[in-house]
Formats: structure tokens, sequence, C-alpha cells
């Protein structure tokens, strides 16, 4: 075996467990942010500072029941968690996290900081971000149940009509980047504009990482846009009938979508890995930290905003989103075919 | 309710769907029950199936002595249980045409208004969570802890008090109590302000609750509805106001009423009680007079033969009892209760026709109710 080889599958492998744990470690960061902006402790009990406490959930959901209930479609209903955590963790295998590197000359090539270097990764991740919804859509559906099936019907609406916008949010990017792949999109936002403003898309596409993130927030079914786990009134929409480790997957597959919604968004507006200061092959620390930045954004948003209401998020991504959406799109298209930036 | 309707469309055909909502559910506070039918997430009509926590507190209390039914009334609208033994203790004066000392009419009033301020702040924060803005529910909690310490200070107990007695108080204010409440007072200015920035002007919050279940005034007082439900449809009608009892006639406070009466004029209603209820705490809690904490009262409570209703504003609406004493026994004779809760939740039917599955929740909370006051 290649030590190139090796280095892929180890670095595979790598990115697997750190979704894993970045999973655990967001439950934790969750509890504690809302801990934080509600004046209350949080966890704390559990290791010092309460650090282990996802450990612990996870320990306690793997000696929970599984339950099923008796009128479920079994396959199905078996299957939908599978898809959900399945895609979550197929959509970050084309997201580039760091420069090319040689692992400070461990190898005599220089690998890429991502698992499968596709040259058309930005339509990779949304075909796979569009498989997601299956898995919600299934679980709503096979359970059975009636609280299941309305979380299940708002999740396909809501995914569905903000796909749309994400893409074009997507699409414009592409357009200024001029590249479908990640990698050389990332590549395209190193240096500054007059000494001091990075050369970041968000500068050139404020409008389109706006549309960007709502879009993704919905895509990943986050407070503000909950709806299909609205607790308050469809008790937990979708996973109602689902309990320990299938319940599991699909609280891993929200975070870890979040994560990857974030990462793309850091990779496609943010610079990804470009930052001052770090040496390029320290990179992968900026990418973090914008990351983490996003993802707090997340958190706080949730547990500040009331929720929206299904019928009011959808006019608001039919009228006013996908509108904007087009025209950004629109706008960008004639500035590069004209200016050709 | 009738059974679900097929509609028959050009290519498929629809089904109504009946949900159960309830007593087994996040945002039902408690355990009322609304079965609904739903045409997908629209609302067409819903039954309110209540008595899941029926106790028989009415006819519990014709075999207790007058003075045991206080702790009765504690548990029926359990977050604001002072306000019931004010009730009760005042019907029960009445009925004995006791005189009752200044002193606790002002007592009295501290803690009714302590009390209102305490139940709304569940309130707003119920309200909120069912609309999804969980951190205004820690919020307002952290304010409702700070009234319970001063009722565990005034009488021991922080959620069923017993703090009143016919004829007076149980015990006198502890030294230094009344320092605490205006301390308390200018804490809680400053919150209110704080519920405010989170949810008055937040586009979302506007968006949930403006023109969601929307009540006409004359709808509201035929349906009976009564407190800030009434007043949110522009109804000024205040008990404190209309027939002054404890010391409401020596405050100034005002009343205020909403015009559109949607969800969102009910909260600035509750919203603005806030501020009003601290206001007459500061006249009371500053105006305190000196004075006996009980009046004249016979050592065996036994009222003549006689009935009479007497209500008080909760913070749910008017709170009326009627009771019918035969002279002879040491116990009422017949004992009924006007709970603000239950005729309110008279209103929820209407309000919710024709409004998603999101709107119930919205409206369930914006109405107010406490199940055991419901169901008693």
């Amino acid at each position: 075996m290649s030590p190139l080889l090796l280095a892929q599958v180890a670095l595979t492998l790598f990115v697997f467990v750190m979704l894993l744990s970045s999973a655990a470690v967001m439950v934790y960061v969750e509890r504690k942010v809302a801990a934080l902006l509600q004046q209350r402790l949080g966890p704390y009990l559990v290791g010092p500072k309460g650090l282990l406490q996802p450990i612990a959930d996870v320990v306690k959901l793997m000696f929970k029941e599984e339950l099923r209930p008796r009128a479920a479609d079994a396959l199905l209903f078996t299957l939908a968690p599978i898809i959900s955590a399945t895609a979550a963790f197929a959509a970050f295998a084309v997201v580039p996290f760091g420069a090319e590197t040689t692992f400070f000359g461990l190898l005599d090539e220089r690998v890429r900081l991502q698992v499968a270097d596709v040259n058309v990764a930005v339509l990779v991740i949304f075909a796979i971000a569009s498989m997601s919804v299956y898995g919600i859509v299934l679980a709503g559906w096979s359970a059975n149940s009636k609280y299941s099936l309305l979380g299940g019907l708002r999740s396909s609406a809501q995914m569905i009509s903000y796909e749309l916008s994400y893409g074009l949010a997507l699409a414009t990017v592409l357009l200024v980047g001029n590249s479908l792949s990640l990698t050389d999109l990332v590549n395209r936002q190193a240096g500054t504009w007059l000494g001091f403003i990075p050369r970041w898309f968000i500068f050139v596409q404020p409008l389109g990482f706006f549309i960007y993130m709502t879009a993704g927030i919905a895509e990943t079914n986050r407070a503000p846009f909950d709806f299909p786990e609205a607790e308050q009134e469809l008790v937990a929409g979708y996973h109602t009938e689902y309990s320990s480790m299938s319940f599991a997957m699909f609280f891993l597959a929200e975070y870890i979508n979040m994560v990857t919604v974030s990462a793309v968004a850091t990779d496609l507006f943010l610079g990804g890995w470009h930052g001052p200061l770090l040496p390029e092959s320290l990179g992968w620390i900026w990418f973090l930290i914008k990351v983490a930045a996003l993802l707090f954004f997340y958190v706080w948003m949730r547990w500040t905003l009331p929720r929206y209401r299904y019928d009011q998020l959808m006019a608001f991504g039919w009228k006013v989103l996908l509108p904007l959406a087009v025209i950004n799109l629109l706008v960008t298209a004639a500035g590069v075919l004209y200016f050709g930036l | 309710m009738d059974t679900p309707v097929v509609h028959h469309g050009a290519m498929f055909d629809t089904n109504e769907l009946v949900i159960n909502m309830g007593p087994q559910h996040p945002s039902t506070h408690g355990v009322l029950r609304v079965v609904l039918r739903l045409d997908g997430e629209k609302v067409v009509d819903a039954d309110v199936v209540i008595g899941y926590l029926h106790r028989g507190i009415e006819k519990l209390s014709e075999n207790r002595n007058w003075t045991q039914i206080i702790l009765l009334t504690d548990r029926m609208d359990y977050v604001a249980a002072a306000t019931n033994n004010v009730g009760y203790c005042e019907t029960v004066e009445k009925l004995m045409s006791l005189e009752v000392p200044r002193r606790a009419r002002y007592v009295r009033t501290i803690l009714c208004e302590l009390q209102r301020i305490a139940s709304h702040c569940l309130w707003i924060g119920t309200h909120a969570m069912d609309i999804g803005a969980m951190t205004v529910f820690l919020y307002a909690f952290r304010e409702r802890e700070l009234i319970l310490d001063l009722f565990e200070e005034f009488c021991g107990a922080r959620l069923t008090y017993n703090s009143m007695r016919i004829g007076g108080l149980p015990l006198d204010l502890p030294p230094g109590w009344d320092r605490k409440v205006l301390e308390f007072c200018s804490v809680m200015d400053s919150k209110v302000d704080e519920y405010e920035e989170l949810l008055t002007h937040n586009r979302i919050w506007l968006e949930r609750t403006k023109g969601i279940g929307v009540i006409s005034g004359k709808d509201a007082v035929a349906l009976g509805l009564s407190g800030p439900p009434l007043r949110g449809s522009g109804v000024p009608k205040d008990v404190r106001k209309d027939e002054p009892y404890a010391a409401y006639d020596e405050m100034q406070f005002d009343v205020p009423i909403g015009t559109a009466g949607d969800t969102y004029d009910r909260y600035l209603v509750r919203l603005e009680e806030f501020r009003q209820s601290l206001r007459i705490i500061r006249q009371a809690t500053e105006g305190i007079p000196e004075g006996p904490i009980v009046g004249k009262v016979p050592r065996l409570i036994k009222p003549a033969a006689g009935e009479t209703y007497h209500a008080i504003e909760s913070p749910k609406g008017e709170l009326g009892y009627f009771i019918v004493s035969d002279g002879k026994s040491t116990n009422p004779y017949r004992f009924r209760v006007r709970p603000p809760s239950f005729c309110n939740l008279q209103g929820l039917r209407p309000l919710i026709r024709g409004h998603l599955i999101a709107d119930v929740v919205a409206l369930i909370g914006s109405l107010d109710v406490v199940l055991g006051e419901v169901d008693r």
C-alpha cells in the first residue's frame, strides 16, 4: 500500500471520526450556549465542566429500548434514520478543510485535506442534501402516526422549496468563482483587496451569503425554521415514534448537517482556510474558527428567536427568498459577463 | 364532533384528519385535550375536552369547615394561589358582614398584585415557548422565583400558600419585607423591558401573533370571557375598577385595553398589566398603614343563613365565588366557583377554527388557562 493511499484512508477515517465527535461537541456547545443565554449553568456534573455529558447522553440512548409501533412499515421505519445519517456523512466527503499538505514532509506528494476531490463538488453537495429529505419523509410516513406524518409532510414541502434558493445561491458563487470544484473556489479567495479586505466571496456576494445561510437553516430544519419537529406543535414531528439509537441517528444527522452547511459556507463565502497571520499549512485552524463562528450563530439563533409558522415560511421561501436569489443570480451573471469579474 | 369528511377532488380524494392533541402534549398547559379535525394543517373544527384534573373541590368544600376551604382554593389556580385565597375569604367576609382592617386589605392588595406578576411571568414564559422562543421562559421564571421567595418569607410556602384567613391575615409581615418588595419592583421594571425587547418588535413574533384568533368585544362578552382576553378585545372591564375589593379603591392604576382583539393585543395587555401591577404594589407598599391584621372574627365561623356572590380580578379574569350557608352547620351548604380559565376556555373553539395547528398552541397560550382551575 503506497503511503499516499494510506494517507487517503487515514484522512477518510479521520474525517469520519471528526464528524462524529463534532456532533458530540455540538451537543455540548448547544447546551452550554443555551445555558449561557438563559442565565443558567447547563450540564456541569458529568466530567469537568460537564464535558462528558455528550458521552453520557449517547450511553443513555444506547441502553434505551428500541421501540417500533406495531402499525409501522418495518423496512422503511428502520431505513429512514440510516438514510438521514448516511446522507449527512456523505455530503461532507467533498468539502475541503485545508490547503494541500505533505504532512510536514512525511509524504512525497502533496495531499488535499478532503476525502474526495470531485471537480463538481458543489453539485454533489446539492444532490446529497436533496437526498436527506428522504430520510425525514420516510420516517414521517412509515411510523404510521399522525404527528409523524404531519412532520414528514412539512419537511418535504419545506426542504423542496428551500432547495431552489439554496441552489441558486450556490450558483452565484460558481459564476463569480468560475469553477465547480470547492478547492478551486477556495483558492480564488486567497489574498486581499487594497491590502486589508480579504478577497472573500461574501464581500462580492453578501446577498448570496444571506440567502445561502437562510436556506441552509431551513434545509437543516433548525430554529426558527424547525417545523418538521416543532416540539410545541407536533410533539417531536417526524421522529416522534423513534427511540434509542435510531433516534440518535436523526439527532446525529441534524448536527452533522449543520456542520456541513457551515463548512460549505466557509469554503464558498468566507475564504475557507485563508486568513492572516497563519501559514497556509496551518490554514485548517482558520477553517475551524470560521466554522465554529457559524455554528455559534446557529445556536444563538435557535435560543433567541420564536418559530415561524409553516405557511409563513413557505410564503417567505417562494415570495421573498426565491425572487431575491433569481435577481441576485441575474445581476451576478450580468456583472460577470460585462466586467469579467 | 362529526366524523371526518372526504373531499372529492378532480384527481384525488382527500380525507380530513382527526388528531388528538393532549391530554399528554407538550403545550396544552397541563391536561387539556383538544380533538382537532384537520384539512391539511388547517383546523376545520375542534372539540375541547376537559375534566382530567377534576378533584371535586366544590363538593369537597361542602364537607369542610369554613377555614379548611382556604386550603382547597389554593389548588384551583395553583399558579395564583394567593388570589384564590383572597377571593374566598372576601366572599365569606361579605356573607358574614365582617370588617377587615385596613392593613390587612393593603397586604392583600400587595399579595394579589405580586401574584398577578408571578402568574403573568408563567404565562409569558409558556406562551413564548409555545411559539418557539425558549429563552423567554427561563427569563420569566427567574423573576417568578423572586416573587416566590417573597411569598416564602411571608407565609413559608412557595406554591400553595394558604396565606389568608377569614377576617384578615394569618400573620403580620416579616420585618423588612416591604423593603424587599420595593427592591423587587425596581428589578422587575427592567425585566419587563427585557421581555419586550425579545418579543414586542420581533418580526417573527408579530407575524405569529398579529391577526391570530381575532375576537370582537361583542363576541368576547357573549362568550363570557373575562380578564386579559376580554380587555384585549377593547372592553374595559376589570373587577378591580368596577367593584373594588381589598384596597383597590385607594390605588391609582389604569386598565390597559387592546383594539384588535388578536393574540398580539392580548399579549400587550398582559405586558402592560405587569407595569400597572408594579405601580399598585409600589403605592400599597409605601402607603401601608399600621394596625391590626385581623378583624373581629367569631371563634366559630358559622355565617347566618343566606347566599352571596363575590368576584375579584384574578390574573386570568373574573374569579367569582357563590356560597350558600344554611346557618346551621359549620360548612357551606353550597360552594360554587366561577373560574375565569373555564369561562375563557369557551373561547378556544371559535378562536382556533380556521387557523393552523401552530396557531392552536399560540391561542391556548394566549387564553392563559390553568387546568387546575378549569376542572377544579
